[in-house]
């Protein structure tokens, strides 16, 4: 086994890439699948149809071959955009749908109810939505979300293939380069971890902080006897 | 003048089941109507058809003089003007007692904050809730969830308020503190039509009583008349069976 100090500060620099990748996909995420599960329940039966065309696509097609499709397919088109944008947009337009399936759920479960309360005081659909049917619904989707986070963030390793340095990419790029994949792999996989544990501890405590009563889930252990929380994994799955 | 609210030929069905087949009635300022009658029978679709939460396939509705069933009509700001008081509260769940009282005014009428918040403590106060402002719906029992979404219904001042089976999901215990707020806003002069089966309501505050079955308007008197001399055998049998249930004694 051999170590080099040397490595960390690579690592660290693909790292930050990583996480770069992340946050602009994610974001995207955000926004898009906020709008495609708004359209998917509320809107006309062609938005309905169209953002369900939208989501079954990128939830039925590798994520691979979207980043290839953006990176290496979409030049022959005209359309040529750098590594990094290829990557965050691919990456983004992907996490869109299963955010958008994720909130689509979490608005249905928050109850007809809600929305003729709203409705019956005189607010417009779109302001019942936003003020009253959205605000509950980000509660529920929140730890569905926060795993959602979590895999971006590892599935974001795939983006080495488009040239891109990420952690995944350098790590490669070191391992090869000293023929010590064991050691090189390792310390990728570790430092993955630490920023997965760190995020999860984040989310819990943003699901904590908007916990509200009757809101998210009720019952966890006292905080005292709380040091970590073990990830959440209701169901993986791959792409 | 015409009156408050006038409701005619109303039908409205859900696939091939008439639910509401021909129902016309009208209601004065001030005025307590009580619509009673066996479930299936439309009383709740007909509440729902004055404020078009459920659109109605056929008749219209007016509320003075603006026709709510017209195509051109604006639905919010109509709603706005008529409280709707659910069966199952329906408060919002991500806001507190006060919260759900001032989210209108606010939102629908663009009142300022601190007017609002003002407002709404009034309100809690008159349903007797101000030292709840600050709790959540899941903090609170039914009958309190239902005072605060009467209070929720005040703030909008409106010309009317709907009450849909207020009392039918709670608590023996806790009908008394909702049916005593409603008796109390009848008394001061709102205008209510009320979806019951509270007969000892229905006796003390309506103006009239409105029996309903398979869609349409059995009959419509005062109380005194439909307890002591329903002109309908139907009427009577309904009744009998109510009282009966409800071991309603008093004359």
């Amino acid at each position: 086994m051999t170590f080099r100090w040397d490595w960390l500060p690579k690592l660290a620099e693909g790292l930050l890439l990583t996480v770069e990748i992340t946050a602009v996909c994610v974001a995207i995420g955000i926004v898009l699948g906020t709008l495609l599960a708004a359209g998917r329940v509320y809107g006309r039966r062609w938005l309905r149809l169209l953002c369900g065309v939208y989501i079954e696509f990128f939830r039925g097609t590798p994520l691979l071959v979207q980043v290839f499709i953006v990176y290496f397919g979409l030049p022959s088109i005209g359309v040529t955009l750098s590594a990094f944008t290829s990557a965050a947009l691919a990456l983004g337009l992907n996490t869109a749908a299963y955010q958008a399936e994720y909130l689509r759920g979490a608005l249905q479960a928050v109850g007809s109810g809600q929305l003729q309360a709203a409705r019956s005081v005189g607010m417009p659909l779109r302001q019942a939505v936003w003020s009253v049917v959205f605000p509950q619904a980000f509660r529920i989707v929140l730890p569905a979300w926060s795993n959602e986070l979590i895999q971006m963030l590892k599935y974001s390793s795939i983006v080495f293939t488009i040239t891109l340095y990420d952690l995944m990419g350098m790590g490669k790029k070191l391992a090869a380069k000293h023929f010590t994949y064991l050691e090189v792999f390792l310390v990728v996989a570790l430092f993955y971890l630490a920023v997965v544990l760190i995020l999860t501890q984040l989310l819990n405590l943003l699901e904590r902080r908007t916990r509200l009563p009757g809101l998210g889930s009720d019952v966890e252990a006292p905080a005292k006897y709380r040091l970590w929380t073990p990830l959440r994994r209701p169901g993986g799955r791959g792409r | 003048m015409n009156p408050l609210l006038r409701v005619e030929d109303l039908h409205k069905r859900y696939g091939k089941e008439k639910v509401i087949r021909g129902v016309s009635f009208s209601l004065e300022r001030g005025e307590t109507k009580v619509v009673i009658g066996p479930s299936g029978t439309g009383k709740s679709t007909l509440l729902r058809c004055i404020n078009q939460l459920t659109i109605p396939d056929k008749g219209r509705v007016w509320l003075e003089d603006v026709e709510i069933t017209h195509a051109r009509t604006n639905i919010n700001h109509v709603r706005a003007q008529i409280g709707f008081v659910f069966q199952n509260f329906n408060l919002f769940t991500h806001l507190t007692a006060l919260g759900n009282v001032r989210i209108g005014p606010i939102k629908v009428k663009g009142m300022k904050k601190d007017e609002a918040t003002k407002l709404a403590m009034e309100e809690l106060a008159r349903v007797g809730l101000a030292d709840k402002a600050d709790a959540f719906p899941a903090e609170l029992s039914g009958g309190q969830q239902q005072r605060v979404s009467i209070a929720r219904a005040l703030a909008m001042t409106p010309k009317l308020i709907l009450f849909d089976e207020p009392t039918s999901a709670l608590d023996p215990e806790l009908i008394g503190e909702v049916l005593q707020v409603m008796i109390k806003l009848a008394q001061e002069g709102m205008t209510m039509l009320v979806v019951s089966h509270e007969m000892g309501f229905a006796r003390s505050v309506a103006d009239e009583i409105i029996f309903m079955e398979k869609g349409v308007i059995v009959e419509q008197c005062s109380p005194k008349l439909m307890f002591t001399c329903p002109s309908q055998p139907r009427t009577a049998e309904f009744l009998h069976k109510i009282t009966e249930l409800y071991g309603e004694t008093e004359k």
